[in-house]
């Protein structure tokens, strides 16, 4: 089965985040970037379908070349082939991006199975999978824990509604997938090797717009008083249960 | 007019985030249609007491296991023949896709995980990005606005119960060729308590060291009625299941006391937690960002620490 991996280029913040001087982004000045954990593990759960079935898992990113990056992270976790479509920024509105991923899979060869995160780890906007889905009329669950794959369909479990709900679809299918679906491998040196020499096929991307646009970034105010220091080590002991008490969380 | 999605819950009942979602509706200004999906009679005792005047049901066999995508064809449908102002919905992971595919069969923007909207010319919202840690202004702009809201979203007001609820059968017209996936099964979780709903959780990251090194969070949990959570960088590491993470791609909670053990407080960590009542952190490190950010804090190694903590409510209980 062939499976491709939408990623996205997000930047890695810390425990503080500065923003631009005009406000309409994260200042990435001095940070480093990754994919989002709910696009790691649909990445993992790529590279462990395509093993198990003799097939191929892609890895597609929309922006510009630096996020090449990324795409080949993906590659040295196991991915065997990496598309970026370009455009200017890593971070476009959600029907942009649509629109650039719904070109590429009908230019590029057929995939069996799409994998999204179920939100991007920067926007979050929680809808792109269902976008591209909609586009392509392919059948699409969300909030996947769990695939398994048959001759032509795909099972898929979700939590919701307080249990576990399996779903199936005919393939071609589309998944937004959450962390937890598996454990993501860590590259190998050798899988680093490969993916630092292996070619990147570079799309070009659609003349889309939105209505949706950002015009600022905003710290979330934060009301939180100073905090008590109630001491040191072991000796601390009796002022936090003092605190416990007071909760009433013990006797 | 503006539509809002009325989600449902295991017992057919509107949920709360719905509730939320017809007052937020209701400042919009404009005339308000809750939008189900059921069978006549099964919803509108509930809706009445929220002021509900029109209620749309879709009913439809394809709708009978309420896939997402499925309800998202039906609601565009609808918001195409009423041309509607707004199509407003939680925003629930279940309610965000039911919107996503609405919007993209509609052709417009979806601003999703919104804390305000201010209707004008153009139409502007606030969201969270980076699940909260970020609010974002941005413009909305297209000839019907469809958002998805987030708790707190407005202030709760009592409102007038409608005398009346004028129910509206509609059949969608869903498309027979789409190829769409169907719910096969569901399993009851046991009930009991979760990360979500604990109203005490003792979390671990980094500093807890090992699998083994949870034991004594799960004793303090276990004497203080909470539940054991932790970091990604415990579940990476294989110490504990991604069930227990907490944090922007784990659960979110807000229990009455958080406590952080051996966790820095990155930011994807912090808005799981930054909704906790108060946070104690024990950490050896005084500038850890989570130290700053907590109501107390023990400086020191967790693993004597904790021990003593569960010793020193052990004597007092005299157990
Ligand atoms: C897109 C994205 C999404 C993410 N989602 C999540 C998420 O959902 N949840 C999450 O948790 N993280 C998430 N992360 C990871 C996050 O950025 C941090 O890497 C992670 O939270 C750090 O975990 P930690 O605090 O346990 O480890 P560290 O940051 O390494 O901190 C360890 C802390 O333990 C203290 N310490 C060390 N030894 C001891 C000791 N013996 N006793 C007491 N204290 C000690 C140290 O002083 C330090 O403060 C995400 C990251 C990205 C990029
Ligand atoms: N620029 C991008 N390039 C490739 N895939 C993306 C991009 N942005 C979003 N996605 C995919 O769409 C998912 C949902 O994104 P969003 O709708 O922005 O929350 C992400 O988890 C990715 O799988």
């Amino acid at each position: 089965m062939d499976v491709l991996v939408c990623i996205k280029r997000v930047p890695a913040v810390g425990a503080e985040i500065a923003l631009t001087a005009d406000a309409t982004a994260v200042d990435t000045r001095h940070l480093g970037f990754t994919i989002g954990p709910h696009e790691e593990c649909a990445v993992e759960e790529a590279v462990r379908l395509a093993d198990r079935t003799g097939g191929r898992a892609g890895v597609l990113t929309v922006g510009p070349p630096e996020t090449e990056e990324q795409l080949r992270y993906a590659l040295s976790m196991g991915a065997d082939h990496a598309i970026r479509v370009e455009a200017p920024v890593a971070d476009p509105e959600p029907e942009v991006t649509t629109a650039a991923i719904t070109g590429a899979l009908r230019e590029l060869p057929p995939y069996d199975l799409v994998l999204f995160g179920e939100a991007s780890a920067d926007a979050g906007h929680a809808q792109v999978g269902f976008r591209v889905a909609c586009a392509l009329r392919r059948p699409i669950v969300g909030g996947v824990k769990g695939i398994d794959v048959g001759e032509e369909h795909v099972t898929l479990r979700r939590e919701a509604g307080g249990g576990v709900e399996v779903h199936e679809a005919p393939l071609p299918a589309v998944a937004a997938v959450l962390e937890g679906l598996n454990l993501p491998r860590y590259p190998t040196i050798k899988g680093r090797l490969r993916a630092k020499k292996a070619p990147v096929r570079v799309l070009a991307g659609p003349a889309a717009t939105s209505g949706l646009r950002t015009l600022r970034l905003r710290h979330r105010p934060e009301a939180r008083a100073e905090t008590v220091l109630l001491g040191h080590g072991a000796g601390a002991a009796p002022a936090v249960v003092d605190v416990l008490a007071e909760l009433g969380v013990v006797r | 007019m503006v539509l809002a999605w009325i989600e449902r819950d295991a017992q057919g009942s509107p949920t709360a985030a719905a509730g939320e979602v017809l007052a937020t509706a209701r400042e919009l200004g404009a005339e308000v249609t809750a939008v189900a999906v059921g069978e006549p009679g099964d919803l509108p005792d509930d809706l009445a007491k929220q002021g509900v005047a029109h209620l749309v049901l879709l009913r439809h066999d394809l709708l009978a296991d309420a896939e997402p995508a499925t309800v998202g064809e039906a609601l565009a449908g609808l918001a195409a023949a009423r041309g509607p102002a707004a199509v407003l919905a939680a925003a629930t992971p279940e309610s965000t896709e039911v919107l996503a595919w609405a919007a993209a069969a509609l052709g417009v923007p979806l601003a999703t995980a919104c804390t305000g909207i201010r209707p004008g010319e153009p139409w502007e919202v606030t969201r969270e990005r980076a699940g909260g840690i970020l609010l974002e202004d941005a413009v909305l702009d297209a000839p019907v606005h469809l958002a998805t809201l987030t708790g707190g979203a407005r202030t709760t007001g009592e409102t007038a119960p409608a005398p009346e609820v004028g129910v509206e059968v509609v059949v969608p017209e869903l498309d027979p060729t789409l190829p769409r996936a169907r719910l096969v099964e569901h399993r009851a979780r046991a009930s009991g308590m979760t990360l979500a709903t604990a109203p005490v959780v003792v979390s671990g990251g980094r500093g807890v060291g090992s699998a083994e090194g949870y034991a004594v969070l799960e004793e303090l949990a276990g004497l203080l009625g909470g539940a054991v959570g932790c970091s990604r960088v415990a579940t990476n590491n294989g110490w504990r299941p991604h069930a227990d993470q907490v944090g922007l791609t784990g659960t979110r909670i807000s229990p009455d006391l958080y406590v952080a053990c051996g966790i820095s407080g990155a930011t994807q960590h912090w808005v799981g937690c930054m909704s906790a009542r108060s946070i104690l952190a024990v950490n050896t490190d005084p500038e850890a960002a989570m130290v700053r950010r907590a109501t107390w804090a023990v400086i020191g190694d967790v693993h004597e620490v904790l021990p003593a903590v569960v010793a020193e409510i052990r004597r007092r209980a005299g157990t």
